[in-house]
Order: structure tokens, then C-alpha cells, then sequence
């Protein structure tokens, strides 16, 4: 590896950097002095057991998603739908908590997760199929289903799932054995953090170490090599998709069950559309996702502190995430530019989604 | 992102050839380390058709970037009847037959053409450059499009017509600029050449291989190519109708121009292409429909033209392309997981056996140098020992000595058993390492002889479709 791959291996830390400067700019158009503002924000997410705990709370979700979308970047493929598909593994994962009874926990709580796992797939399968039988972009068609999935779960806990009486769209608790332990006492942290980390550590080993992720790179890097080399292009592709949407399924499921305990409308506050920026800046890497997953999490726990104690707006922690995401995006169109004039006359320009994306292989 | 080298002048030159709408001297393009266009000149008189008959690559965009000069338009605000009122002028003047209400999604592929003519006449354009214009075409639309050029090149308008149809070329043009591997072979007046002419000399004959091979000792037939049909990505046909059989122990070329069918046959018969009617014979087997996974099992090796595009993962490392196709299987795969160290094995082996220039075999293919990574192709389909190889213009853009190095390994592989089919356009390259040649025209073979059977003359009339044996000659 040589130094300039190294470099720009850790572009996304570098954009994180410059927008977290950038964003001192910010907080000081505030009237709040920077470095305080960042160490309440520090000391929010991290310092204390209940900034921690919302930390890991507001990390889930994302990691989750983040990994799905990961995968499907792997896979050379744009998966926009990781909202949807939480709503949907959220509905599956709460449909298994309310009318499934008398199982005890460790049935009960796999065989939810299993259904949002299903769920937040089927929503990915669709565009898949679009793809593959018809061309349709699934960047359009993840986008639109996540539409569908929102108002979909909206108008079932309005309607048949609604908790009779309840003074907002939200259905009945799930059963108790649904639910996911708490593992910090008195907060809110729960284990599906727990079940992400696991979940990071496989996809890493499958994506590296296995015959199945080599093919899921392979497509991902050049899909007609794939086909010269005998891969099942389409299959690959569908495979991936219904993996990295139920990967981010199972981020509803987590909500639903460690930290709601009912379906809520509109219960994700965009956790799935964080999700694509979480995969893009973590280079499509599971740790790389961890990573940044965590550090976005942390953002938004600390953001409340910060905003309580030194009134700096919450809009600012936005502002900042938006900027890392600029500052990648100019970036890779560098850094993309520097492969043009290192002699790649004969590529197409947009290679695919996953160099555009700035995706590549570790060793 | 270009390199540019030498004056380009547009328009009239003050100075003795008042007669040329157009002089580069010395363009010299790159892309990267890549030389698109080295030292090229081009002249090109008013009123006239020069066509550049060349290779399929896009080499010659300098031209067109150079003149397509905008007329500065008028105040900030469209004057659309005025516009369309011109439009419907040079639509009639020129025959183009272009109605301006029209949307362009609507019109066929034909129509869409003429619209980017009229819109290049509309901004003043004195100059036209058309790049390969009739690939898209029906044969009718191609006539419609050259009476165009005609009432055009009749109006004092200039055309440089970018093709490598020699016949097209002989037709529309009155000189002809012969392009090979990014150089000017020649220019010559389109009256004082003939097809056979520029066929030999857009495949060239001046590079002479020191490739020693013994006779062959061809044994039962490794592949069977039978009525073969197939289409171009823009589905028109590409493949009319290819027979031959190719037997084990011997090296089948394939000649021609490129863009006759070659690509699409060798994709065809490596199963990455549908074929819309006939059949493929795999050592006995009819593979016709089976996937590529299949043909690779049942012994099929094909080195493709596009190195970039199918024959390697350039972001992947050295060791992974080198188990490209059989990373899933033992050795390289045990009780579910990728065996690194056994895969780096292998590579180093590989890297060692055929001199692979590499730093580590852990660095990315797309670091190496062309002729490594055609190395790094050859090495990987070699050492599957594959009954048929199929090597599709495997010294393409290498130096003498790689070139040979892969001649003499293809040879090596024949006297192993292996069945070779060596298409190339370059005739001297597929003359010396072949045991048999085949011609490839439009689609069509247009005979198999033996090397030394038939003169050059007569190949050249081959590869310009004017010259059609039968029967075929048999394996040696």
C-alpha cells in the first residue's frame, strides 16, 4: 500500500475533519465559543452513562442500515430505500411481537428479527427485480418504495393496528418476550447494539473471507469481468440487495423492539437516509461503517447536551454531518480524477456506482 | 485530461492552401500513458469528403473537439419562430427532411442523426465530423445519410467521415486517411486505392515475429462453430452465419478488419453473448445454451480483446485475478472460507512461471503495466489447462517483446494439445502464429486457408469482402 493509497484510504476521516471545523464557524455565528461547544458535546455523548447509553441508542439504527447499504454498495449497487426497508422490518418485527404469543424470549425475539429481516428484504427484492428484468435504476425505484413504506406502516397503526384509544397513530406494546434487554440499567441502551456489532463482524468475514463475498466484490468492482468469469451476475445482485435490505429491516426491528416496544407512525426520524451517508463515508467497509456509525451517533446524543447547556442548535450537529458528506463527495471527484490521468483511457468515465463511490478493496 | 502538442487552424489560411477548411500538423493526444494520436496531420479541403479509416477506438475526438466552434446566438432570448423558420431552410436545403416541431425521443435513430447535422449546420458549421455515422444505420437510412453528404460536400460544406467500412469510405470520399495504431499510415485520393489496398494497409505488415513453431498435429475437432448467428450491442446482426471446426493441437486465426463480427463471435462462443440461431460444439458437447460458468468447467479458456473490461478486476489485487474463476472451488476455497495464503501460493507460482513484472502479488492489477496485465490473463487461463483458447487481440497495445512472449506461449499450448482460435487484425501477427486462417467480413468468414496457400493480395481482397473461397481448407 502506498502512501497515496493510504492517503486517500482515509479521506472520509479527513472530510469529518474539515467539517468539523468548518463547523467551529458555525457554532461561533451562535455566539457560543467553539471549543466549549464541542467538549459539552464530547462530554454528552461520552462522558456520562446516560449520554453514553443514548449514544448507543441513536447508533443502532444506523449501524444497521449503514451495513445494508454497505453491502449493496459492495455489490456495486445505490440502495437509497434503507428508510423503507426499516419500516417494513419494523411492521415485520412488530407483527411477530403482537400476535405471536406465549414464546419465550429466545424464540420469540430471533423469530421476530428473522421476519424484519424478511421484511426489510422483500422491499429491497422489488427494485432487485426492476433492475435486472426491466433496467430501472434502483437508485429511483429504493427511493420511492421508501415512501411507500412510511405511509404503508402510517396507515396501518392509524387503521387495524392502532391501539384502541390511543391518542396517536401507535399500535398496542409488543409482548414482553419480544422485547430486547436492556443492557445498561435505568437508560435506554439496549442489545440490538450488541446483535449490530455481531452483525458487522460476519459481514466483514463474509465480504472478505468468503467464495460468496469475493463474488459480491467481483460484481461490484466490474460486473462484466463477473460474467466472463462465470458468476451469476443477476443472482448476485438480487442476493445482495435482499441482504442489505434486511440488514437495514433489522434496524426497524431494534427500534421497535429495545427501544419503542410498540409501532409508531413515522417512528424512524430518517435513520435510513443517515444510513447512506453512514456507508459512504465508512468507504463501504463493515468496521469502516462501525466507525462511523458510532461517531454519528454520537453526534446526535451530544447534540442535545450541547444545545441544552451552551444553546447552540441542534441544526448545527446537521449542518456538520452535511459538510463531512460535501467535503467526501469533492473528494472522490478528485480523487477520481487522478485515476483518469493515470491512465484509464479506456474505462468509462462513471465506472460503477462503487468506484464512483470511492469503494475499494483493502489489501 | 488531454495533452494536446501542434497548431490546429480552423479555416483558410492566409497562406498557399486557401483550398483547406482545416490543417493540424503534429497532434499528439494522450490519455495517460496511452498514446491516442501520435504526430498526426491532417488536411482537409474545402468542399470534400476525407474519411479516416481506422481502428475502433476513440482516437480521434481530438478532431472534433478542435472545430465544432459555436456561432455566438443572438440576445439572451429565444427567438424560436425565427429559429425554426431557418431550421425548416437548411432542413430543405441539404434534403434532411427534419420537421422541427417534432420531439427528438420520437424519431428514429436515423432522424436523431440528422437532427445533430442540422443543429452542427445551424450553428454555422462549415466542417461536419462524423464518427462512425452509419454503425447505427439500416442500409437504407445509410443511403439517405450519403445523399446528405453529397448535396452537402455540393454546397462547399466539408465532411470528415470517421468509419472503418472500406466500402462506405470508397463510396463517400475523395481522400482517405489511413489510421493504425493511433499513426497516419497514409493519405491517399479515394480514386487511386482499392479495397485491397486499404485493408492491407489499416491491418499493416510491419512487425515480423520471431515466433519458431514446429508443424501441428492437429487431432480431433476441440470446437464446432456451426451456422453461428449473433448481434451487436445495437442489435443489428453481427454474426451472419460462421462455421468452422477447430481442432485440438492446431492454432485457428481469425483475420479481418476490426468491427466485422470478431468481438461479438468470440463473446458468442464464450457464452457472453445470445446467440439468436446456431450452435456451439465444446469437445463433443453442444454447449449452445449453457452459461459461461459451464463452458469454463467444460474446458473453455478466452482471453478477450478488453482487458479492462472483461479480462480483469483492475481494483482487485494480482492474486485475486489470478483466481478469478476458481477462487470458489479447492484449493482456494476450504470449508467455506477463502484460503488467503494458498491464493498468494498460487500467485506467486503463476508470477514466477510466466515472468510477471509485479512489486507483490497483493498489489492492484490496474498498477501493472499492459503487458503484465495481459500476462496476469494469460497466466490465469493457461494454468486452468483449457482444451480451447480462445485469445482475442491478445498483443494488442504490447511492446515486440511481450508480444512474442504470448505468441510463443499460445504456441506452447497448441503443442499440448490445446485447440487455438488467435483472432487478430493484425494480419502478419495471425499469419505466423496460425496453422490455418480464416478471413472475417461483415459478419461472414469469407474462407479458410492455409498460410502460404494464398498471397497477401489476395487476403486483402478477402478482408474487403471482394474475395470469397470455398471450400474451406482442412486441419493440417
Amino acid at each position: 500500500m502506498t502512501i497515496r493509497t493510504a492517503a486517500l484510504r482515509l479521506l472520509p476521516v479527513w472530510a469529518v475533519l474539515f467539517a468539523l471545523l468548518l463547523g467551529m464557524f458555525f457554532v461561533l455565528l451562535a455566539g457560543v465559543n467553539p471549543i466549549e461547544a464541542y467538549r459539552d458535546l464530547l462530554r454528552g455523548a461520552l462522558a456520562d452513562v446516560f449520554g453514553f447509553a443514548t449514544t448507543l441508542v441513536k447508533t443502532t439504527p444506523l449501524l444497521f442500515a449503514g451495513l445494508g447499504v454497505a453491502v449493496a454498495l459492495r455489490a456495486g449497487l445505490i440502495n437509497i430505500g434503507a428508510e423503507g426497508q426499516i419500516y417494513l422490518g419494523g411492521l415485520a418485527a412488530a407483527l411477530v411481537g403482537l400476535y405471536v404469543r406465549g414464546l419465550p424470549p429466545l424464540l420469540h425475539v430471533p423469530l421476530a428479527m428473522l421476519a424484519a429481516f424478511v421484511g426489510g428484504g422483500a422491499w429491497a427484492l422489488l427494485p432487485a427485480l426492476l433492475r435486472l428484468r426491466r433496467g430501472v435504476s434502483e437508485i429511483i425505484t429504493t427511493l420511492l418504495m421508501n415512501y411507500i413504506g412510511l405511509y404503508f406502516v402510517g396507515a396501518l397503526v392509524s387503521g387495524p393496528l392502532k391501539e384502541p384509544g390511543a391518542p396517536y397513530p401507535f399500535s398496542p406494546p409488543l409482548a414482553p418476550s419480544a422485547y430486547l434487554p436492556t443492557i445498561i440499567a435505568t437508560t435506554d441502551a439496549h442489545a440490538g447494539i450488541l446483535i449490530a456489532l455481531v452483525l458487522a463482524v460476519v459481514t466483514y468475514i463474509v465480504l472478505e473471507h468468503t467464495p460468496a463475498g469475493f463474488q459480491v466484490r467481483m460484481v461490484g468492482a466490474n460486473p462484466s469481468a463477473a460474467a466472463y468469469a462465470g458468476v451469476n451476475v443477476g443472482q448476485t445482485v438480487i442476493i445482495a440487495m435482499v441482504v442489505s435490505g434486511g440488514l437495514a429491516g433489522l434496524g426497524g426491528a431494534s427500534e421497535v423492539m429495545g427501544l419503542k416496544h410498540r409501532l409508531f407512525d413515522a417512528f424512524s426520524p430518517g435513520y435510513g437516509y443517515d444510513a447512506i451517508v453512514v456507508a459512504f463515508l465508512g468507504a463501504g467497509q463493515p468496521l469502516g461503517v462501525v466507525a462511523t456509525a458510532f461517531f454519528f451517533g454520537a453526534l446526535r446524543s451530544g447534540a442535545n447536551i450541547m444545545q441544552r447547556s451552551q444553546g447552540v442548535p441542534v441544526a448545527v450537529i446537521f449542518a456538520i454531518q452535511g459538510l463531512a458528506v460535501l467535503f467526501l463527495a469533492a473528494s472522490l471527484a478528485v480523487r477520481h480524477r487522478i485515476f483518469r490521468w493515470g491512465g484509464r483511457s479506456r474505462q468509462p468515465v462513471a465506472a460503477s456506482p462503487a468506484q464512483a463511490a470511492g469503494v475499494s478493496d483493502p489489501e | 485530461m488531454i495533452g494536446r502538442e501542434g497548431p490546429v487552424r480552423p479555416g483558410p489560411s492566409p497562406i498557399g492552401q486557401a483550398m483547406d477548411v482545416l490543417r493540424m500538423e503534429e497532434i499528439t493526444k494522450r490519455f495517460g500513458p496511452v498514446v491516442a494520436n501520435d504526430r498526426i496531420t491532417l488536411a482537409v479541403r474545402a468542399g470534400t469528403v476525407h474519411a479516416l479509416l481506422g481502428e475502433n477506438v476513440p482516437q480521434l475526438t481530438v478532431v472534433e473537439n478542435v472545430v465544432l466552434g459555436l456561432r455566438p446566438r443572438r440576445p439572451p432570448f429565444l427567438d424560436l419562430a425565427a429559429a425554426e423558420d431557418e431550421i425548416t431552410g437548411i432542413s430543405k436545403t441539404y434534403g434532411l427532411d427534419v420537421n422541427p416541431r417534432f420531439r427528438v425521443m420520437g424519431l428514429s435513430v436515423g432522424m436523431q442523426q440528422r437532427v445533430e447535422i442540422l443543429k452542427a449546420l445551424y450553428r454555422g458549421a462549415d466542417l461536419l465530423i462524423l464518427d462512425e455515422p452509419t454503425s447505427v444505420l439500416t442500409p437504407a437510412e445509410t443511403e439517405a445519410l450519403f445523399e446528405v453528404i453529397n448535396s452537402l460536400v455540393a454546397d462547399g460544406k466539408s465532411v470528415i467521415f470517421i468509419s472503418h467500412k472500406l466500402e462506405e469510405v470508397l463510396r463517400i470520399s475523395q481522400a482517405i486517411t489511413v489510421l493504425r495504431r493511433g499513426r497516419i499510415v497514409a493519405t491517399v485520393p479515394t480514386t487511386d486505392t482499392t479495397p485491397s489496398d486499404l485493408a492491407r494497409m489499416m491491418v499493416g505488415r510491419d512487425v515480423v515475429f520471431r515466433v519458431l513453431k514446429t508443424p501441428a498435429h492437429a487431432a480431433g475437432p476441440a470446437l464446432e462453430v456451426t451456422d453461428l448467428r449473433a448481434a451487436s450491442d445495437q442489435s443489428y446482426p453481427a454474426v451472419k452465419g460462421v462455421t468452422f471446426r477447430l481442432f485440438r493441437g492446431e492454432i485457428l486465426g481469425i483475420a479481418g478488419v476490426d468491427g466485422n463480427g470478431q468481438a461479438e463471435l468470440a463473446e458468442a462462443i464464450a457464452g457472453l453473448r445470445p446467440v439468436s440461431a446456431g450452435q456451439v460444439r465444446l469437445n463433443g458437447l453442444e454447449v449452445t445454451s449453457w452459461p459461461p460458468k459451464a463452458r469454463i468447467t467444460a474446458g473453455l479458456g478466452f482471453i478477450p480483446a478488453d482487458r479492462y473490461r472483461f479480462g480483469l478486476v483492475p481494483d482487485f489485487t494480482v492474486a485475486e485475478n489470478l483466481v478469478m474463476k476458481t477462487f470458489a472451488a479447492p484449493p482456494y476455497t476450504r470449508r467455506g472460507f477463502l484460503d488467503r495464503r494458498t491464493i498468494a501460493e498460487h500467485a506467486e507460482s503463476l508470477v514466477d512461471q510466466f515472468d510477471i513484472r509485479v512489486h507483490s502479488v497483493q498489489q492492484q492489477a490496474r498498477e501493472l503495466s499492459g503487458g503484465n496485465q495481459q500476462k496476469v490473463i494469460l497466466a490465469r487461463e493457461v494454468s486452468l489447462t483449457p482444451t480451447v483458447i480462445i485469445a482475442m487481440q491478445p498483443t494488442r497495445g504490447l511492446d515486440v517483446g511481450a508480444s512474442e512472449y504470448i505468441l510463443r506461449e499460445l504456441i506452447a499450448q497448441r503443442d499440448r494439445g490445446a485447440a487455438v482460435l488467435y483472432i487478430s487484425t493484425e494480419l502478419e501477427e495471425v499469419i505466423t502464429i496460425s496453422d490455418r486462417v480464416a478471413v472475417m467480413f461483415a459478419g461472414e468468414l469469407m474462407g479458410i486457408i492455409r498460410p502460404g496457400d494464398i498471397s497477401h493480395a489476395e487476403l486483402g481482397l478477402m478482408m474487403a469482402g471482394a474475395l470469397r473461397l470455398k471450400p474451406a481448407a482442412g486441419p493440417a
